[in-house]
This record gives structure tokens, C-alpha cells and sequence, in this order.
């Protein structure tokens, strides 16, 4: 039988690459999300991983959950396109400056926006912080598409969530 | 829900320092008493608001307007924190404890700013903080008390620093944290929770103060067939919110705390028709059992975000010739309500705006219950734009009380409105359940043809009447604390300064440039017979909050430096 440290039930576990992407609200919760059924520069879906052998969601930590949308590629920044699929990208939901839900969207500016303090992050330069008191950009989760499939490429970029300052 | 575990500290969760040289350099601690809490020397700084009735005033006067203009620091202490340093110094005979955000909490030896212990919590990783700040630990016997933003309940020994016992008082999963200072009386350690814009159900919950069992725990929200359940629709009051995030008043007379309550969630009123017992209101709770004895409900159906969690002031006042045992509560719907408490009632006196508000037609007179413009209410689907902002007329900083000038000074802000709009919302456990829908510059925006917002008001209780306004250009968030010394102490403004004013006229006497913002309450206490005033500079959460929308209107980049310094003043020698 496998040994799994404590802390790291299957579905507190971070994304693991070859997860499946499923969405995390509305009428589709749960449902696998197809490369094809994002439309591009819409608000960003929260959704989760899935283990496709297991079946587990990933759902026991607020830390494994992302905000997925579809970008234009030609505008992605170069240094981050490697983490996109199909011009998909996923970003953290946690706030890097007091870790709260990432949520709200500035379909103007394409912004990631945090309805706590404000806090933005332009979705085209990885997530950087532009606005507010967050210190650093959401990590962000690589992505790539298996049998149309968005799927996890690889373990988040960067730090998720935010760090106590002692 | 998590079952209540009262336990010894597993070693690794949390850490303390103790510098054993200055403790051995400091007098014997004075354990707090029932009758000191009810009779705090004028020495000390015991509670929250530095007695039971919130007044937030002091007897000391050797600082006073003839020569608060001398007025130097004596020592800093820089806390290594960012965010909202909100807490009040309390001090007890040359011990001082100062709270901070991220939960930690720094023994000082109040005479020189050395440090004695400092407890550190580590949060666990997953935690969101909406409001990361604290307000301030209790003290009883020897021991220190900190509500944590985990939602622990935990017992320190003054001494050292060393947790005596911690309390699961719920689960910061679902959504529920802490930022108050406890509530210490007969025996009970109170403490209210937040979480309103998370899909909590409110409460306000005693432990014993010296073991931690749970002694009762009352909710906000009725449960369906308790009465004002009527209030509530069909399941809404299970994540109906109000919240309870600052410290009671207390009555020894009546064994009675008073506690302010927040709104209702989500945010819009339409997704919960009714009026919404007991959200927005204060509540009258037996010390003993909890039992919910009365209540006023300030305004009904929340849409605005107008949590009404400042406990009511207890001042005693003159209406028609008659004394009025009374309560006095300036809103955040930017009305000052003025209340009548009897051991199981509170009657509505009267309210008036204190600063501009365009939701409210009219007041009952008797029930003192408002009509609403409804072209005012926001709703799901539906925009509206109304004064003062959500952060009102007075958010959470506390105004305070001089018992002989009969002036209640309030930290107002006026001319800021919102605009905002409701759209649907899907509950899940410690997620944002407020249903408002993204707006431009955060739906914010300040009155044309005005020219301040920040305010400090005097209003003499006894008339009803305002005596003075001093404005600011800035916002406004500072915590007041009033003295014998006919004067008034005060932060709150973008420019980091820290002030005194002439609490007879609003005359700024004397400022100090700190190397924050100050949202700090501040204390008085002394010393070897020598006065000391204290507050903690370290701007965030709402203010900070505030100043970013702030700069999206003016298409301004104001920036206000982050970090915490505990500031202590003194005259010369």
C-alpha cells in the first residue's frame, strides 16, 4: 500500500501534471473542460484538478484552485506562453497579499481583480501585480491540451498564496 | 463545525521569545480583578476602550492643552509587520501588550520599550485574511487573551508568553476569523466572530476565563422558530452573516454586554427579504447564560455593507430635564442614535445625520425605524448610488466620551458615496458570498462640490447638538481617545500624522509625523506619576483600501508607506 504523508490526502494534494481541469461553480461543476469551450477574453472560471485515474478533485485545500481563461497568444507575454494551451492560461485564485479569492474581472483593462483590497493582475504578463497591495503575481499553473483536454502541464510557477511577513 | 478543543500547545505551533534579563528588571505583575475591570485605575490601560462603558477616556491630565505642544516621543518599537496595526497598547503597571497583525503579540516593559516576550502565531497557509489586523488583547489574572484571525481563542501567561490553553471557537475554513479584543467579565471570556462577507452565521460566544470550556455561544441569526426567525426565508439565516468583529460595552449593573452586529450576507437585502434580525443592530446578552435580552435594529434589510458593529457608548445624558440612562451609537448608516437601556429593553430616544445621507426618508418616531428612499437600495440586477459610502458615516474606528465636557467625539468621514449592484451568487463554504457585482473604481466616488472627508465632530450629549467639526482633506480612520487634559488624540488621516486637538474648540494643538498611518487605537497611562500617550502607526486593510479607490477617482498615486511602530509619548522631563 503507498504511503501518503500526512496532510497529502489525494485531494489536498497541489495539481499534479497529467490532472484534468474541471470547473469549480456554476451549472458545469465538475464537468472536464475542453480546450474549445472557453471563448476568448471572457471572465476567468474557477476551476480544479482531477486526477483521471482516480477520479479524486482536488478540492481539499483552497490552494489548488485556479482561474482559467482563454487569451490571445500573439498578446500572451512570450516569457509565459510556455505555461498556456491553445492561448489558456491559469492563474492561482489566491491573492498573493492576504490570500483571499482572486474573483472579480475588469473586462476593460483584462484584469484579474481581488474584491478584498483591490489588488489587479494583468492576465497577459503572468499575473503580474498592477494594482493594490499585492507584492507578487499569482503563480501560475502550466497547462497543456490532452485529447482536447485541458490538462496540467506541471506543478505552479511560483509561490501560491501569500507570505506572513515574520 | 468544529467541536470545541481546549488543549495544550502542541510545540511547533506557535513560538515566544522571553528575555528573561528585563523580565527579572520589572516590578511583580499586577493580576487583573473583577473589581479592577470595573474600576480601572487611571494608571492603566486594562481594556479595549480602557473601561467597561467605552468611553475611551482618561482622568490623567498632566498633559493637557497648556502644554501638549512639548509633547516628545520617548521610545519606538518597530513591529516588523505590514497591514493594519489597529490594537490599543494595553498596559498594566509597567507591562504593556501590544497586538499586531498576523497574530502576534509583543510584551514590552512600558518604561523603557524593551521587549519581555513576544508570542508569534504561525496561520496556517490556506487562511484568507480579509481584514489582517487585530484589535487588541483582554487581560485577566495573569494571563493575556487573543481572539486569532484562525478563529482560536488563546491564553497566555503575562509573564512569559506561554499558552496556557487555546480554543477552537469554529473553523477558519468556513469563513470564520477574529480581529476583536476580547470581552472579560463574571467570570466569562467573550468573543464575537467575522466572517460576513464569507456565508458565516454570527455569534458571539463565553468561555470560562480560566479553563476555556465553552459556557455558552448565542447566534446573531435566529434559528427557524426562535423568535425574529420570522425575519429570515426559507434557509438564508444558515449563511446569513452578521458578524460581530469589535468588542461589547458592559453593564455591572445589569450583567448585560452590548455588542454592535454587522449585516446581513449576501449583501444585497433582496436575496433575503425581511428585516433581517438581529444583523445591523445592538444586542443586550446575559453575561451569565447569554441569553439574548433586547435589542435595536438600526436599519432594516441591509443592502449597503453598513455593519453596525461598534458597541454602543454607555453614557448616562439629559433630555427634557430628565437623566436618560442611555447608549449613544453613531453609525455607520451615518445617523447618531441616540438609545434608552432598561435591564430588558432598549427604547429609541432619538437620531439625527451626522454627516450627509441620502437613503433614509424618515424615522419613527417612537421605534425610531427608517423609511428608505428605495431608488437608494441597491439590489440584485439592480444599480443604485447612495451616502454616506458602505465604509459609512464612522467605520470601525471608535469614538470616544469626556464625562465632564459631556463631548462625544466622532472619527467621521463625509461627502464619499457608492454605487453599487447586486448580481447572483452561489454559497460555498468559506467563499465570498456577497453577490455585488465588479464596478468602476470600485463603485466609489466622492460628492461633487465638496471639498474634505475626514472629520473629527464634538457633539455635546446632553443637547444633542454639534459643537464643532475639524476636516481633513484625507480620509479619516483614526481611533479616538479623550482626556482629562481637555484633549482629544487622534491619527487616522493619509498624511501619517498623529494629533492632539483642543477637545473644547477642534483646534489641532500639537502633530507628529509617523512612519505610517496611525488606524491605532490610542491609550493614555502613567508611569512614577509621569503621562504617557501610546498608539501603534501601521496603516492598511479598509484605509489602505479606501486610498487606492481614492486614487483611481483623483487619478492620483497617493501612496501611504506600510509598517508597524509603537509610538509613546511623553512631556520633557
Amino acid at each position: 500500500m503507498p504511503i501518503t504523508a500526512f496532510g497529502q490526502s489525494p485531494n489536498r494534494m497541489r495539481p499534479q501534471q497529467g490532472d484534468q481541469l474541471v470547473f469549480d461553480e456554476g451549472d458545469r461543476i465538475g464537468e472536464l473542460i475542453g480546450f474549445d469551450m472557453l471563448e476568448l477574453e471572457q471572465q476567468p472560471l474557477s476551476a480544479l484538478a482531477k486526477d483521471p485515474d482516480t477520479e479524486t478533485i482536488r478540492d481539499g485545500s483552497r490552494l489548488n484552485r485556479v482561474m482559467i481563461m482563454k487569451l490571445d497568444e500573439e498578446k500572451l507575454n512570450s516569457r509565459f506562453q510556455v505555461n498556456a494551451a491553445e492561448g489558456i492560461v491559469a492563474y492561482s485564485a489566491v491573492c498573493t497579499h492576504t490570500g483571499c479569492d482572486v474573483i472579480n474581472w475588469d473586462e476593460g483593462l483584462l484584469r484579474m481583480a481581488c474584491p478584498c483590497h483591490e489588488s489587479q493582475f494583468d492576465v497577459y504578463d503572468g499575473a503580474k501585480n498592477v494594482g493594490g497591495p499585492a507584492p507578487r503575481p499569482l503563480a501560475m499553473l502550466p497547462l497543456e491540451i490532452v485529447d482536447g483536454i485541458v490538462t496540467v502541464a506541471g506543478a505552479f510557477k511560483g509561490r501560491v498564496g501569500f507570505t506572513q511577513d515574520f | 463545525m468544529l467541536n470545541h478543543t481546549c488543549r495544550f500547545i502542541l510545540a511547533g505551533f506557535f513560538c515566544s521569545w522571553c528575555l528573561s534579563t528585563v523580565a527579572q528588571s520589572l516590578p511583580p505583575y499586577n493580576p487583573v480583578t473583577d473589581e479592577r475591570l470595573q474600576n480601572p485605575e487611571e494608571t492603566n490601560w486594562l481594556m479595549y476602550r480602557g473601561s467597561y462603558d467605552s468611553h475611551g477616556y482618561s482622568t490623567l491630565d498632566e498633559i493637557n492643552i497648556d502644554n501638549v505642544e512639548d509633547l516628545v516621543p520617548v521610545w519606538t518599537f518597530s513591529t516588523g509587520l505590514r497591514e493594519g496595526h489597529q490594537a490599543p497598547p494595553i498596559v498594566n503597571d509597567g507591562y504593556m501588550y501590544v497586538s499586531t497583525p498576523q497574530n502576534h503579540i509583543i510584551a514590552i516593559d512600558a518604561r523603557t520599550g524593551d521587549m519581555i516576550w513576544r508570542y508569534v502565531r504561525f496561520l496556517p497557509d490556506d487562511l484568507q485574511q480579509m481584514h489582517p489586523t487585530n484589535r487588541g488583547v483582554a487581560l485577566y489574572g495573569d494571563r493575556v487573551y487573543l481572539a486569532t484571525v484562525d478563529a482560536y481563542l488563546v491564553s497566555l501567561d503575562a509573564l512569559t508568553g506561554d499558552v496556557i490553553w487555546e480554543v477552537a471557537v469554529e473553523d477558519y475554513y468556513n469563513g470564520y476569523y477574529m480581529t476583536m479584543a476580547p470581552l472579560i467579565a463574571d467570570g466569562k471570556v467573550m468573543v464575537g466572530v467575522s466572517g460576513g462577507e464569507l456565508g458565516i452565521r454570527g455569534f458571539v460566544a463565553a468561555f470560562d476565563v480560566i479553563t476555556g470550556e465553552p459556557a455558552w455561544k448565542t447566534y446573531t441569526i435566529p434559528a427557524p422558530g426562535e423568535p425574529g426567525s420570522e425575519s429570515w426565508p426559507g434557509d438564508t439565516w444558515e449563511t446569513g452573516g452578521v458578524p460581530v468583529w469589535l468588542t461589547g460595552s458592559y453593564d455591572p449593573e445589569f450583567n448585560v454586554a452590548y455588542w454592535g452586529t454587522g449585516n446581513g450576507g449576501p449583501w444585497m437585502g433582496d436575496t433575503r427579504p425581511g428585516d433581517n434580525l438581529y444583523a445591523t443592530s445592538t444586542i443586550a446578552l446575559d453575561v451569565s447564560t447569554g441569553e439574548l435580552k433586547a435589542h435595536h435594529q438600526y436599519h432594516w434589510n441591509d443592502s449597503w455593507d453598513w455593519d453596525e458593529v461598534s458597541a454602543p457608548l454607555l453614557i448616562d445624558y439629559q433630555r427634557q430635564g430628565e437623566t436618560v440612562k442611555g447608549m449613544v451609537h453613531p453609525g455607520r448608516n451615518g445617523y447618531l442614535w441616540f438609545l434608552e437601556r432598561e435591564e430588558n429593553q432598549i427604547n429609541f430616544v432619538e437620531a439625527n445625520p451626522y454627516v450627509y445621507q441620502d437613503v433614509f426618508t424618515s424615522l419613527d418616531p417612537v421605534t425610531g425605524r427608517p423609511e428608505y428612499d428605495m431608488s437608494k437600495k441597491p439590489g440584485t440586477g439592480f444599480e443604485a448610488s447612495f451616502c454616506p459610502s458602505l465604509w459609512g458615516g464612522k467605520d470601525w474606528p471608535p469614538a470616544a466620551f469626556n464625562p465632564v465636557s459631556r463631548l462625544l467625539f466622532i472619527p467621521a468621514n463625509d461627502n464619499v458615496c457608492s454605487t453599487m449592484e447586486g448580481e447572483e451568487v452561489q454559497f460555498r463554504p468559506g467563499r465570498p458570498f456577497m453577490g455585488r457585482a465588479p464596478s468602476e473604481n470600485g463603485g466609489f466616488f466622492v460628492r461633487p462640490g465638496t471639498g474634505h472627508i475626514g472629520e473629527l465632530q464634538a457633539w455635546n450629549v446632553d443637547t444633542g447638538e454639534k459643537a464643532w467639526t475639524t476636516t481633513f482633506g484625507s480620509q479619516n480612520w483614526g481611533p479616538v481617545l479623550a482626556t482629562a487634559g481637555d484633549l482629544v488624540f487622534m491619527g487616522g488621516t493619509n498624511d501619517r500624522y498623529f494629533r492632539a486637538f483642543d477637545a473644547s474648540s477642534g483646534e489641532i494643538l500639537w502633530q507628529q509625523r509617523t512612519n505610517s498611518g496611525i488606524t491605532g487605537v490610542p491609550v493614555t497611562y502613567s508611569l512614577d506619576g509621569k503621562q504617557y500617550i501610546a498608539v501603534q502607526s501601521g496603516w492598511g486593510v479598509d484605509a489602505q483600501r479606501e486610498q487606492n479607490l481614492l486614487n483611481l477617482v483623483k487619478g492620483e498615486n497617493h501612496y501611504v508607506p506600510q509598517g508597524g511602530v509603537i509610538w509613546v509619548f511623553a512631556l520633557p522631563d
